[in-house]
């Protein structure tokens, strides 16, 4: 039995603690949005925020995360994909198969909001996640944009 | 917006029905003898709801033109391409464009109105542009002629543009929405009469349009295989023998007893074990905490070493598999003043789509259904069929997007046997197979490991003169298409080493020119990866070349250019990339240059890299051109998306990519040890399309196999020693 806060909601999941985060939001909360790559933290395409701080859920075990944590989705990033994210990505066309995509738009928000205005360098040390398409480029492009949104908050 | 036809006719011609997986599988074909009853009336069917032009194109009452899609969307963009294609002959509105993805019972139930729905070998647009194309004429043509007979006047005094019929004379107008209705009882034109419009004229085709299928790719609401949730579903983690070829001997199910949401363990084949449970992640705990004792059976004995070895007799061997010769290369080189020698490997690679491999399946007792991420739907279904033992005609497939294909989910359909199998202990229970990282790793179709010797023989002006190379290593045919090996012969391995035009031609002419392909397999399965053997062979000829060039004292890019005046469209690429590329302008200190072309898929690519190597021998790629003549440029934009990505999952095979082998088993399970390149290691992508606008290649695959050659050819400028096997992890360089 767990309580968790996702996406601004309460919810009690029926679960062992040591059940991992992941597949927590996936199966019993029924977010699949967040996505399982490898299990052992390497892709990042299970990211969410927890506090503001982005987190590879695969790795965390549900019974350490309490009521109190944050925890956001990628459905719970924005109403109407209007993150400036989510914008930048529509518009350089950042996604092909897109299956890694929502972690790499989890951290490139939790980039933005620690480091409003990255550098390359910065790009480099935040953006870890693992797209097998290669979308790199696009994705340091995206990044750039939605740093320069002016509408952003 | 996607949505899926579904099979709603169960009448069925008695014809051969076969399908073709030729692109992934490679030639894979199975045949079915389908039931009785086919009528005339067959199969208005699928999805009908009487605004269906033809099988291309729906128009809704409120203008918004449906485009079918047959094959299958990875990320490579087809579905934009193709929808283009459809539009542009139908000069409907693009922005009232969506599209809707038939499945592969649909298409059987009608005949195989849509063609092939296989997608692989980079031919989902090459092959399958021109009827797209005339279908979308052929709908706009019915939809003028219904406005025409509305308004009593010549079908050739009206025009359209935007999806709006316009009759100047009248000052009439009417949208497609109106008369699509009507549209659809007219008869088809007459296929002759169809003319396509010439891609000078192009509006929608041709230009670097928005992708229609980004919007949930945002925000999480987009469903992929592995997300299908259906009412009672059950979940199943799967082990088959980590040695292949080997079975399962053992378990002990009481072990496991009572653990959280399990209900039941299936024995899968012989060679594997599920556990089924009302999650995955509980099916999976308890098939970890499952005791299983493996019957690893004679290929345990195996290793990278002992495969090593097989594969280096083969370079000697007397005996071939297929071969081309010009001219006598042996004495060529034998009587020649200046000989260069080298051998050359490659490792088996994994696929490692993103997506694990997983499939949905649910058997009724007069029908079986599978959620599948495939690249062949119609293998699926075949494979659905077979494995079930329900009949075709009452089986279908809803296809996901793929996250991730590669080649991996081409003809094969393993998972879907294994779904199918577990879901047979659970009747009307839908059931969810999902692979683990680490199964996936250990249980692919790995790209083929090989070996190259090659030698060369210059004269005493430094002009080639003979030129030899054999290639020993793993077939694809012979684990996935045995009956494309006819006499022994398999010149599959001898991708873009052909004498013959048009699809993987070498661009060079040597006048003394033997090239061979000595099959050495090994218990290791293998199959089709990205770009296939252009790989291994783009970087066994490609940097050869470079240590001959300067065994001659040459230039690496003048060099290729006195070998390719008989290949101009070769030649023309290398030319674009060179000069894109600033071949022979100064650099910063300590980045050079290397180059390389390559062809493949119809397609023809080379490729400039500018590197650094440290003084502590890590590598570093800051820039590639990749230059690419594909015929006709769908959307500039997405095969720019493809060149990118080409060059992520070919660098990663170059830096990191390597599956040892020990024990007869895969060692790197996962990506702590599989290493994938990271968003850091990404260089400044250029895309520069040559397009000749004269014939149709394809774009998902043929650049990548410039991408090796041209770094490792920038590597030994830098360093001024030839790497001759990968990856460069491997590889000291100071």
């Amino acid at each position: 039995m767990a309580k968790l806060n996702i996406n601004g909601n309460i919810r009690d999941v029926e679960v062992e603690a040591d059940t991992p985060l992941l597949w927590v939001i996936r199966e019993q909360v029924g977010l699949t949005g967040t996505k399982y790559g490898c299990g052992v933290a390497q892709c990042g395409a299970c990211s969410v925020h927890i506090n503001d701080q982005v987190q590879r859920s695969c790795s965390i075990r549900v019974g350490d995360v309490s009521a109190t944590d944050r925890i956001v989705t990628i459905e719970g990033l924005s109403p109407n994909s209007s993150h400036p994210v989510q914008k930048a990505w529509a518009a350089v066309d950042v996604p092909q198969c897109g299956y890694c995509q929502s972690g790499q738009i989890m951290a490139a928000a939790a980039l933005l909001k620690r480091t409003p205005k990255p550098t390359d360098t910065d790009i480099d040390e935040a953006m870890t996640n693992i797209c097998r398409c290669g979308t790199y480029q696009r994705v340091r492009t995206a990044v750039h944009m939605a740093a320069n949104d002016t509408s952003r908050t | 917006m996607n949505k899926i036809i579904r099979n709603k006719s169960a009448k069925l011609s008695r014809r051969k029905f076969v399908i073709g997986s030729a692109a992934a599988g490679g030639g894979l074909a199975l045949g079915f003898n389908l039931p009785s009853g086919f009528g005339a009336a067959l199969a208005q069917g699928a999805a009908n709801d009487g605004t269906e032009v033809n099988v291309w194109v729906a128009i809704k009452p409120d203008d918004t033109c449906v485009i079918r899609i047959a094959r299958s969307e990875m990320g490579q963009g087809t579905i934009t391409g193709l929808a283009q294609l459809v539009a542009e002959e139908l000069e409907c509105d693009w922005k009232k464009v969506t599209t809707e993805q038939i499945t592969p019972g649909a298409n059987l139930a009608r005949k195989r109105a849509w063609g092939d729905m296989s997608t692989g070998g980079s031919r989902g647009i090459r092959t399958s542009q021109d009827y797209v194309r005339r279908g979308g004429a052929a709908a706009r043509m019915m939809l003028l002629q219904a406005a025409a007979n509305e308004w009593k006047v010549p079908v050739g005094e009206l025009k359209v543009a935007n999806g709006v019929i316009t009759h100047a004379a009248t000052q009439r107008s009417v949208s497609y929405g109106k008369v699509a209705t009507a549209a659809a009882k007219i008869e088809p034109p007459d296929p002759k009469s169809i003319k396509l419009k010439d891609p000078k004229d192009w509006t929608i085709a041709g230009k670097p349009l928005k992708r229609l299928d980004t919007a949930d790719k945002l925000n999480g609401s987009k469903v992929y295989a592995i997300d299908v949730k259906l009412p009672g579903m059950l979940c199943a983690a799967i082990k088959d023998c980590p040695v292949f070829g080997g079975k399962l001997k053992s378990y002990d199910e009481p072990k496991i007893a009572g653990m959280p949401g399990v209900r039941t363990v299936v024995k899968v084949k012989d060679t594997g074990i599920a556990v089924v449970a009302d999650t995955w992640w509980r099916a999976k705990a308890a098939l970890d905490a499952l005791p299983i004792v493996w019957d690893e059976g004679a290929g345990a004995k195996q290793s990278d070493a002992t495969i090593a070895e097989h594969l280096k007799e083969g370079l000697t061997a007397s005996a071939t598999n297929g071969s081309r010769e010009n001219g006598d290369a042996l004495k060529a080189i034998e009587s020649a003043p200046k000989k260069v020698e080298a051998v050359y490997s490659t490792p088996f690679l994994a696929h490692a789509c993103m997506e694990p491999m997983n499939a949905t399946v649910k058997l009724s007792a007069d029908k079986a259904e599978l959620w599948v991420p495939s690249q062949n739907v119609e293998a699926s279904l075949a494979a659905l069929s077979e494995a079930s033992g329900v009949p075709l005609a009452k089986c279908d497939v809803y296809r996901l997007d793929l996250g991730g294909g590669f080649g991996r989910r081409g003809g094969t359909q393993d998972f879907v046997h294994q779904a199918v199998a577990i879901a047979k202990e659970f009747p009307d229970v839908p059931v969810k197979l999902i692979w683990s990282r680490e199964e996936d790793q250990a249980h692919d179709f790995y790209r083929p490991i090989s070996q190259c010797k090659l030698s060369a023989g210059l004269d005493a002006d430094g002009k080639l003169v003979g030129l030899h190379v054999r290639v020993s290593g793993q077939s694809i045919n012979a684990t996935l298409n045995q009956a494309a090996i006819v006499g022994g012969k398999d010149t599959r391995q001898l991708q873009g080493f052909y004498e013959e035009p048009g699809d993987a031609q070498l661009g060079y002419s040597v006048p003394n020119l033997l090239i061979e392909y000595a099959m050495r397999n090994t218990h290791v399965p293998v199959g089709p990866w990205r770009g296939v053997n252009t790989n291994q062979n783009g970087v066994y000829m490609e940097c050869f070349m470079d240590e001959v060039a300067r065994a001659a004292g040459k230039d690496p890019l003048e060099f290729r250019r006195t070998l390719m005046s008989q290949h101009p469209k070769h030649l023309a690429v290398l030319n674009a990339a060179a000069e894109k590329g600033d071949w022979g302008k100064p650099l910063p200190p300590g980045v050079h240059r290397g180059i390389a072309q390559f062809m493949g898929y119809g397609s023809y690519s080379a490729a400039v890299a500018e590197v650094s190597v440290s003084d502590r021998g890590k590598v570093k790629v800051h820039r590639m051109v990749l230059a690419l003549n594909c015929g006709h440029a769908v959307n500039p934009d997405q095969i720019a998306a493809q060149v990118e990505g080409s060059v992520a999952y070919g660098l990663t095979a170059t830096l990191y990519g390597e599956c040892k082998v020990k024990d007869g088993r895969m060692v790197d399970l996962n990506f702590d040890t599989y290493e994938i390149m990271r968003l850091a290691e990404m260089p400044k992508v250029e895309t520069v399309i040559v397009s000749t606008h004269d014939f149709w290649g394809g774009v998902g695959e043929p650049t990548i196999c410039v991408v090796a050659p041209a770094v490792l050819n920038a590597i030994y400028a830098a360093t001024g020693k030839p790497v001759r096997s990968l990856p460069l992890k491997n590889v000291r360089l100071a």
